[in-house]
């Protein structure tokens, strides 16, 4: 009965991946008044790290995150956890408010918040730190060519802070000369690339926007869910999501994460996950890998 | 009908087999229209529970036109599949207030946005519906019996409706669980059948046997047929039992009637028969009599030819042969006064003792004669006589003969009897008349006479033919006439 498990009696061992409500909120008005210390310093066990991870990649395979961290831990040293948020807004907001240390975030709201982080790994996909938009319709639609076919559709967008599923489509549109928020009978957001997917596959959808790493990549793993969808329109190559670090960080700290990153694809045991996330390894990156990007969001007046 | 005048044999097992088939198939369609209640009612239930939440989670979603979670709310009801499971809605869908399709799990049947209205069939008949007010806390909608069933729950908090949930399930798996279920039944009715209809025909049988038994018996008895008794007696005394017996019983009577009768109508012929020879005897005695007198005083008389005297002779050898036969015919037992005595027997013994020393017969002589039975000696003497006489003619040589005379319920039984070939039939039932001889020479009075001498005694006399052995039984009542 005295038996309890060790985990239990030390708090910083408590497992925290999933902040509650309460933590948010808490962290939110905490931010406001600009009170409290930030937390990556007032946090005693400054051996832990968390690294947010969001739809950029096909994040609901669980195992694979699970082995991931616990090889992380082993490399590093740290203790890891790791944050799943279903939308790139919440895990922005998770690093404005310092909950986050390390982010796997989407090239567009990486610069919405190229001031607040840094740069520090771009993964390789097929060998080039590029990947592009897919415009895809249910595999019955033999018709459409682009998305100059889906007008008055119902269009599945993955994530409002997404490039690939929100930011391109829109911008296609825009070069069309027509308005994206009429051009569509009607839109929605999945949240997530997969779920574009899917919505699009069973026809709920009649176009949908989706990240090309995350189609090919579900096109392995999951070839029955592809393949009730057909391409249509490929957009040109952006900047990969990239890893990005707070820029309160310390030092030493983001360049033993960026090193380990870097070196991964040499460990036979990192290749071995590199090769389940479908990703070649990763680079330094240049912040000019995502001009495209800005580019658009000058359109819209975002950047 | 014909079906009704069916024997018992075919009509029991018959009107059983109906029965047991009639009451089967009742229990049966009584089951399965249970099961099939059941199943509408377990439809109701499931469809209650699931809108029940469903319309609760989805309402946040729909305010929101968070179209993609409501879609994942619903098509999460289907675990990722569409099984066989008939509680398991074919296709969930949600409708605008304006009739517009919000959410479908079956997009390529019901496209987002679609209108209502305008798709036609049952779904035109189903908003329509949905228009209404709704009477209770959700509405039941079954266009026809083949297709679906529709459940629509409104969707709404503190009265602010976004939408109307449906659930729609599809009656083809409903067919394959309620086929399940009869084949089930029709198995098990099949193994009742299997078990109680062969019991139904071997206890039919059993009970119509006996009855038709019966039926075949009196029909003989009735039509004159053989009256043979029961060939098995039915053991238990229930009322059929009850019938057998008194059947039994009747023909006891009616065979005990037939042969008394028998035996009166032989009596009456014989004492008929008596009677005419005796008055015949009696008229022909007379004038015999006087012719023989006549011829004697003719003949003393004297003086008559040669060849006159030859004639005599020659008529009154002839009157005295008529005189004989007819002395034969006229049986007198009451005018013999004497008494029989042990003695008779005896001289009885002596006189057939040449006769049976003859032909190397065997004589059985047993007899006991009690004191006071008062029976003429003459007539007894010649009844034994003549019987026995009768056994040595129609015994073999060699065999045996018995006679037997002991005291018998009051009065004298006598009884002979002896080996021979059976007597047949038609002439045992003329025995006792006159002229009647069973063998070569014989007149044929012999049992005649002894017949009349028995009936004169009051006694009776009856002849049995059994196997190698003819008996001749005489029974004599205590004379009554001593002076």
């Amino acid at each position: 009965m005295n038996a309890k498990p060790a985990t239990l009696t030390q708090p910083q061992d408590v497992s925290v991946s999933t902040p509650g409500r309460r933590d948010f909120l808490r962290g939110l008005s905490a931010a406001a008044l600009g009170l409290l210390p930030a937390p990556l310093l007032a946090r005693p066990a400054k051996h832990t790290i968390r690294i947010g991870f969001t739809p950029a990649f096909v994040h609901d395979q669980h195992a694979l995150l699970a082995d991931w961290r616990v090889y992380m831990e082993k490399r590093l040293g740290l203790k890891v956890e790791i944050v799943q948020r279903d939308s790139y807004r919440e895990t922005m907001d998770l690093l404005r408010l310092k909950q986050m240390d390390f982010a796997w975030v989407c090239d567009y709201p990486f610069l919405h918040l190229k001031d607040l982080v840094r740069l520090m790994a771009v993964p390789l996909y097929k060998g080039q730190p590029l990947y592009r938009s897919y415009i895809i319709v249910p595999v019955g639609n033999q018709k459409a060519t682009g998305l100059k076919d889906l007008k008055q559709t119902v269009f599945a967008y993955a994530d409002p802070l997404s490039n690939t599923g929100y930011l391109y489509p829109r911008f296609a549109i825009h070069k069309m000369g027509d308005k994206p928020q009429d051009y569509f009978r009607k839109t929605f957001f999945t949240w997530s690339h997969k779920k574009v997917v899917e919505a699009v596959a069973m026809g709920f959808a009649q176009g949908g926007a989706v990240d090309s790493y995350i189609w090919e990549t579900l096109d392995r793993i999951h070839p029955e869910l592809t393949q009730r969808t057909r391409i249509i329109q490929r957009s040109p190559e952006y900047g990969f999501p990239p890893f990005v670090g707070h820029r309160e960080l310390d030092p030493e700290l983001f360049g033993q994460v960026q090193n380990f990153l870097l070196t991964m694809h040499r460990d036979p045991e990192g290749a071995a996950l590199l090769k389940r996330i479908n990703l070649d390894g990763f680079v330094r990156g240049d912040i000019h890998l995502y001009d495209g990007v800005a580019e658009m969001m000058r359109v819209f007046d975002e950047h | 009908m014909h079906l009704f005048n069916l024997s018992f044999r075919y009509k029991i097992p018959l009107w059983g087999g109906m029965l047991i088939l009639l009451s089967v198939l009742a229990v049966s369609a009584a089951l399965m229209l249970k099961a099939y209640e059941d199943l509408k009612e377990d439809l109701r239930i499931s469809a209650e529970g699931l809108g029940g939440i469903l319309t609760q989670t989805l309402f946040a979603p729909l305010l929101h036109d968070d179209v993609w979670r409501a879609f994942e709310l619903v098509n999460a009801t289907f675990h990722g599949g569409r099984t066989q499971n008939p509680i398991q809605p074919e296709m969930i869908f949600v409708v605008s207030p304006v009739g517009h399709v919000t959410v479908s799990t079956a997009p390529a049947e019901l496209p987002m946005l679609a209108d209502l209205h305008t798709l036609g069939g049952d779904y035109a008949e189903l908003v329509r519906r949905l228009d209404e007010p709704l009477a209770g806390r959700f509405l039941r909608f079954e266009p026809d019996l083949a297709g679906r069933v529709f459940f629509a729950f409104p969707i709404q908090q503190e009265s602010a409706r976004v939408g109307t949930l449906v659930l729609a399930y599809s009656k083809d798996v409903f067919l394959p669980r309620f086929r399940g279920l009869a084949l089930h039944g029709i198995l098990v009715g099949s193994l009742v059948l299997a078990v109680l209809l062969p019991l139904n025909w071997y206890w039919g049988q059993r009970m119509a046997r006996p009855l038709v038994d019966l039926a075949r018996r009196m029909g003989q008895a009735v039509h004159g047929g053989r009256q043979d008794p029961p060939r098995e007696t039915y053991a238990y005394r229930d009322e059929l039992g009850q019938l057998f017996q008194a059947y039994d019983d009747m023909l006891v009577e009616m065979r005990e009637k037939a042969l008394l009768e028998k035996e009166l109508l032989q009596t009456e012929r014989l004492t008929a028969i008596g009677r005419l020879a005796a008055g015949i005897a009696h008229e022909v005695n007379n004038p015999l009599g006087g012719m023989l007198m006549s011829l004697d005083t003719l003949r003393e008389r004297g003086g008559l030819p040669d060849h006159a005297g030859k004639t005599l002779g020659l008529l009154e050898r002839g009157l005295k042969q008529i005189q004989e036969t007819v002395a034969a015919l006229l049986v007198q037992t009451r005018d013999q006064r004497r008494t029989l005595t042990g003695q008779d027997l005896e001289d009885v013994r002596t006189l057939i003792h040449p006769q049976v020393l003859k032909k190397s017969q065997v004589l059985d002589w047993q007899t006991e004669l009690p004191n006071g039975l008062d029976l003429p000696a003459a007539a007894c003497r010649q009844i034994l006589i003549n019987l026995l006489l009768n056994a040595v003619q129609a015994t073999a040589e060699g065999d045996r003969i018995q006679v037997l005379l002991e005291p018998h319920l009051g009065g004298l039984r006598l009884r002979v009897s002896n080996q021979a070939p059976p007597i047949p039939p038609e002439y045992m039932e003329h025995l006792f008349e006159p002229f009647v001889s069973g063998r070569e020479g014989g007149h044929g009075l012999g049992l005649w006479v002894t017949y009349q001498m028995v009936r004169q005694l009051g006694g009776r006399i009856d002849a049995t033919c059994n196997g190698g052995e003819v008996r001749f039984e005489v029974w004599l009542p205590r004379g009554e006439e001593k002076p």
